[in-house]
């Protein structure tokens, strides 16, 4: 017992050591239009690494992850809009349960898509998530409780250290749990769902419940990070959250490796960080070249490399000789 | 716990004491420090210059460096010369406040011209007046805009006032007494003018038959002016921007409507006879200029416009124009280069003589200005009464 | 009464439009089990093709039923090309690997091919060239038909009637239909599979130019985003009918149709969207297969 605390705890230290280190930096080297930019990573983290529960570790094709932040997102502003029980001092104290409840009610979409959809195999799957999404997003664009076409403005929240803080501790538990579960024995029941599903109800698994765990879990990670998304830009528009933003995720999912938790943070911060790079470029050319390079970065990817970066392989398992067994013991 | 255990949380509840003591003490960000950096003064300016409304961007992009670079070659403002900096905001909201946020923190301009649709204003005017950066809107009209804080200006009137008149005029001069509305439910600009108009005219004895909406984008209208068709008005008010007005009034005109079309500033644009062809003829809006207005100040621009870019300028032009102008001037005589001392000048400004006509900001930070009533007829635009705002 | 005969006829219009687009997602899904994402924007190059080509011939100085053929003509050849290119350097490639690497390339390629539009052709709206003059054919009191929309209908119909003579009365055809059923099989009895399914594309991708030049016409404002939305609409009304089922698309798409131009009058112009995927997901949950489609049973 002693032994499980100790090595939990490990984990949360880390988190926390480095969401500091990340926000203490930030705070003093760059400007705001970089720490926005920071805070965009932090949010395409929990969403790569959440797709990725369902796309890579589970095998079922989701296309509808914009659906669900957009769920987190708008639930966590209507109520931080309405309700502000503490002062402004202390207003940082109550942007996690925001995201708690961003999440929680994005987790409850999961389950009300995911129970009638998971039946469907493959490119129906894909369709009907598809479909689910877009759904969310017209629902909210004809809410007048949700600011309708206009969405919401002026949502409090902040973009300093506090909130950056916030935003990367919130990436860093979504990483840590989700590797958790994935090492865990519900993490092999979702892999045998997707190596062959027969097979993995003979073995005992319930493949229905199994692929709605992931779906709900995948869910609520996305609202919780829809949710800082609404706290830190402080605005929402339905038009954030169409198919687009889906497949933004879904890349940067396929280009650190499906299956592969590692692979799909380092592909959130390539994925962020590639469009502002190249807006010099755009700025330049007058062209918007960023969404074609994405595109076909995806297609040469799947033709040529679609493993991804990582494949299905953890930091740990790529690092050289010594340190693979120093890391082994982790 | 072992003792590497125990190094580990005492240095974790130290981060976290840390942490706790920085974001405690903090508080909101500080405002960008002022751009009049080395020998240039930057402006930056954002608009639509891709994406569905994107003769507005283009346009007003046109006015605007009219102005600044006529003032550059009389020697600039205070000897240092003016620089644009323009973003595109492709259209989308979210894209403004991104491209705004980037020319206040990172090209840190002195001030902002834009936007042309009040929902790209609404999305970009909390973040310059958090960054208490003064941002002046050429054409957008919903009041929410300037409402927004003391940083925020725009040189034309608003929906409140732009409504009522053209309702005055449908009621008055066109003598319709039943009107269908067709509007726009992702813009705040058709969402506000539709409600001021209807507010007006049914004070005025008029009575609305129909309201239907659709959403910028669509390109089928047929199942809404089937039942505006049903309700048989003697007009249609269509409070939007050029391009759906082009096909909508293409497709009423196929479904046998005669009802003349009416509408607001929305619909000034050169493709708009280009997508309409003969529908559009025969139709009145409100606008912000006429070319045909006998004023030298607009005369004179036109002139000038001619000469550079060789085509007749459209509203937007104009409008980019004159608030080029107002924040040039305001610029040279504020007595230092800041945002906020620009803003003061902003707000002084009185009896200035515009293209669009004579503009005085007001205590809210609009433009009391009066609204032209123009005619489509072919490409070009008849200009048919000038009306003065009344309450 | 009347009012709602001109709805009818009204969804019956954009009915067709569906129905057209829909013949192509369906022939390329029965041969390859694909949904090719990217024919929604095959059809969007059409419709540039057709309007740059036209303006290089000076098409709309004669308006008229030749020029309105060339008009499409351009528009088929271009998108076939464009439609044998994808094949070949996007779906080629990826013939044996598992069905959600190809899914993705197909995203990957409508994407592309989205953003590259905007880069080429600009992201602004442009006027599709009036080839042809529409006129209303035929007005019976407040009722209207218009020359287009009645074009549109008849040659969705007479492209359904020819496609289906195609698959099973002709040679070709039934190689078709056996690649379908079995590469292996197919090729064992010595169908070039590679030459079929370049054929399944060319045939696929034509429609798709036609269809492009028609709603050109009707609505006259092309730009490079226009094909997204038709294209996921036609995919659902595909899916309504049956997928793999040529009548079933045609079905699939009066069908959508209606139910649009019915939610847009009695509804909200705002619910026009959600219907086609609240439709899908209904269609999906309750009968995958289609409403023309069967159901095929999966073994172990």
């Amino acid at each position: 017992m002693g032994g499980l605390l100790k090595q939990s705890l490990r984990g949360w230290i880390l988190v926390l050591v480095v969401a500091l280190c990340i926000s203490a930096l930030a705070n003093v080297g760059l400007n705001p239009y970089q720490q926005q930019i920071l805070f965009y990573i932090a949010i395409n983290i929990m969403l790569a690494t959440s797709l990725n529960l369902v796309n890579g570790f589970c095998g079922q094709f989701s296309l509808g992850h914009a659906g669900f932040m957009a769920i987190g997102a708008y639930a966590s502003a209507l109520v931080s809009l309405n309700f502000q029980p503490l002062g402004a001092g202390f207003d940082v104290l109550i942007f996690p349960f925001y995201a708690l409840i961003g999440g929680i009610c994005a987790g409850l979409a999961g389950f009300v898509v995911g129970m009638p959809s998971l039946r469907l195999r493959g490119d129906y799957l894909a369709i009907v998530t598809l479909g689910f999404g877009e759904i969310i997003r017209v629902v909210l664009l004809n809410l007048d409780v949700a600011g309708g076409a206009r969405g919401l403005y002026g949502i409090p929240g902040r973009t300093d250290f506090m909130a950056c803080f916030h935003a990367f501790f919130w990436a860093g538990t979504t990483v840590l749990l989700l590797w958790r579960l994935v090492h865990s024995s519900y993490g092999r029941a979702f892999l045998s769902v997707r190596e062959d599903e027969i097979a993995a109800s003979c073995m005992g698994i319930n493949s229905t419940r199994t692929k709605v765990m992931a779906f709900v879990i995948s869910s609520f990670f996305a609202g919780a990070a829809g949710s800082i998304f609404a706290h830190t830009t402080n605005s929402l528009n339905p038009s954030s959250f169409q198919f687009v933003k889906s497949v933004d995720v879904v890349i940067m999912v396929v280009l650190g490796g499906m299956g592969s938790l590692t692979g799909s943070v380092i592909g959130a911060i390539l994925v962020t960080i590639l469009p502002e790079a190249l807006r010099p470029l755009q700025e330049y050319t007058h062209v918007d070249l960023r969404m074609v390079i994405y595109s076909l970065t995806l297609i040469l990817l799947m033709i040529m490399r679609p493993s991804g970066l990582l494949g299905s392989r953890e930091w740990n398992q790529i690092l050289p000789g010594p340190w693979r067994r120093r890391a082994a013991r982790a | 716990m072992s003792r590497l255990n125990q190094i580990m949380v005492g240095a974790s509840v130290a981060c976290m004491a840390i942490a706790f003591s920085f974001g405690c003490t903090k508080n909101s960000e500080t405002p960008a420090p002022p751009a009049a950096a080395d020998n240039v003064i930057k402006i930056g300016q954002f608009g639509s210059m891709t994406g569905d409304e994107a003769t507005f961007g283009q346009s007003t992009d046109k006015g605007v460096r009219l102005a600044i670079d006529a003032r550059n070659a009389a020697g600039g403002i205070k000897g240092k010369k003016i620089v644009l900096l323009t973003e595109d905001d492709q259209g989308k909201p979210e894209e403004a406040s991104a491209v705004v946020k980037k020319l206040i923190t990172q090209d840190k301009v002195i001030a902002l011209l834009g936007e042309v649709a009040s929902t790209r204003s609404l999305a970009a005017a909390p973040i310059a007046q958090q960054f208490k950066v003064p941002m002046v809107s050429p054409s957008s009209t919903n009041p929410k805009v300037t409402q927004v804080g003391d940083y925020i200006f725009r040189v034309c009137f608003i929906d409140p006032v732009q409504g009522p008149i053209v309702a005055r005029f449908a009621h008055d001069t066109l003598k319709v007494m039943k009107v269908a509305i067709l509007k726009d439910l992702k813009s705040d600009y058709s969402l506000g003018l539709s409600e001021f108009f209807v507010k007006k005219f049914t004070e005025l004895g008029g009575k609305i038959v129909a309201e239907q909406t659709f959403q910028a984008g669509d390109s089928d209208f047929k199942g809404q002016l089937t039942r505006i068709r049903a309700s048989a008005p003697d007009a249609i008010f269509i409070p939007a921007y050029y391009t759906e007005v082009g096909l909508i009034a293409r497709q009423a005109r196929q479904l046998g409507l005669k009802a003349v079309l009416i509408g607001g500033d929305g619909w000034d644009s050169p493709k708009l006879f280009e997508i309409g062809q003969e529908s559009v003829n025969g139709s009145y809006f409100s606008n912000h200029y006429s070319s045909e207005s006998p004023a030298p100040a607009t005369q004179d621009f036109i002139k000038k416009y001619k000469e550079k870019f060789n085509e007749t300028p459209d509203g937007l032009a104009a409008a980019g124009f004159d608030a080029a102008q107002i924040l040039l001037n305001a610029i040279a005589s504020a007595p230092e280069l800041t945002s906020a001392a620009v803003r003061e000048r902003l707000a002084a400004t009185k009896d200035f003589d515009g293209a669009t006509g004579k503009i005085t900001i007001n205590a809210d930070r609009n433009a009391d200005k009066d609204i032209f009533i123009v005619k489509v007829d072919g490409k070009a635009l008849k200009f048919v009464t000038l009306l003065k705002p009344t309450n | 009464m009347e009012e709602l005969i001109q709805h009818v006829i009204n969804g019956l219009n954009l009915g067709a439009i569906y129905a057209l687009i829909a013949l192509g997602y369906t022939m390329v899904y029965g041969v390859l089990q694909l949904i090719n994402f990217a024919h929604s924007e095959v059809y969007m190059v059409g419709a540039f093709a057709a309007y740059y080509g036209a303006l290089r011939f000076h098409l709309t100085d004669n308006p008229g039923w030749g020029a309105f053929g060339l008009t499409l003509l351009i528009a088929m050849v271009i998108c076939s090309a464009l439609g044998l290119c994808i094949e070949r350097f996007a779906y080629r490639p990826l013939r044996g690997a598992p069905k959600t690497n190809t899914l993705i390339t197909a995203i990957g390629v409508s994407l592309f091919l989205q953003f590259a539009g905007q880069v080429v052709f600009g992201a602004d709206p442009k006027l599709f060239p009036e080839v042809l003059r529409d006129e209303t054919l035929f007005s019976f009191g407040e009722i209207r038909i218009q020359l287009f929309d009645v074009t549109i209908l008849a040659v969705a119909l007479v492209a359904m009637l020819l496609l289906n003579y195609f698959i099973n009365k002709t040679k070709t055809g039934m190689a078709i239909r056996a690649v379908s059923f079995s590469f292996r099989s197919a090729t064992l009895m010595g169908i070039n599979v590679n030459s079929i399914i370049m054929v399944t594309f060319i045939v696929g991708s034509s429609l798709a130019g036609i269809g492009a030049v028609l709603v050109g016409l009707k609505y006259p404002k092309i730009q490079p985003l226009m094909g997204t939305l038709i294209g996921l609409k036609a995919f659902v009304a595909a899916v309504l009918g049956g997928i793999g089922n040529l009548p079933g698309a045609i079905v699939g798409g009066l069908l959508m149709g209606l139910c649009e131009e019915m939610v847009v009058a009695y509804l909200s112009s705002t619910y026009r969207d959600a219907l086609a995927f609240g439709l899908l997901i209904f269609i999906l949950l309750f009968k995958p297969s289609g409403i023309m489609g069967q159901t095929r049973v999966e073994k172990v």
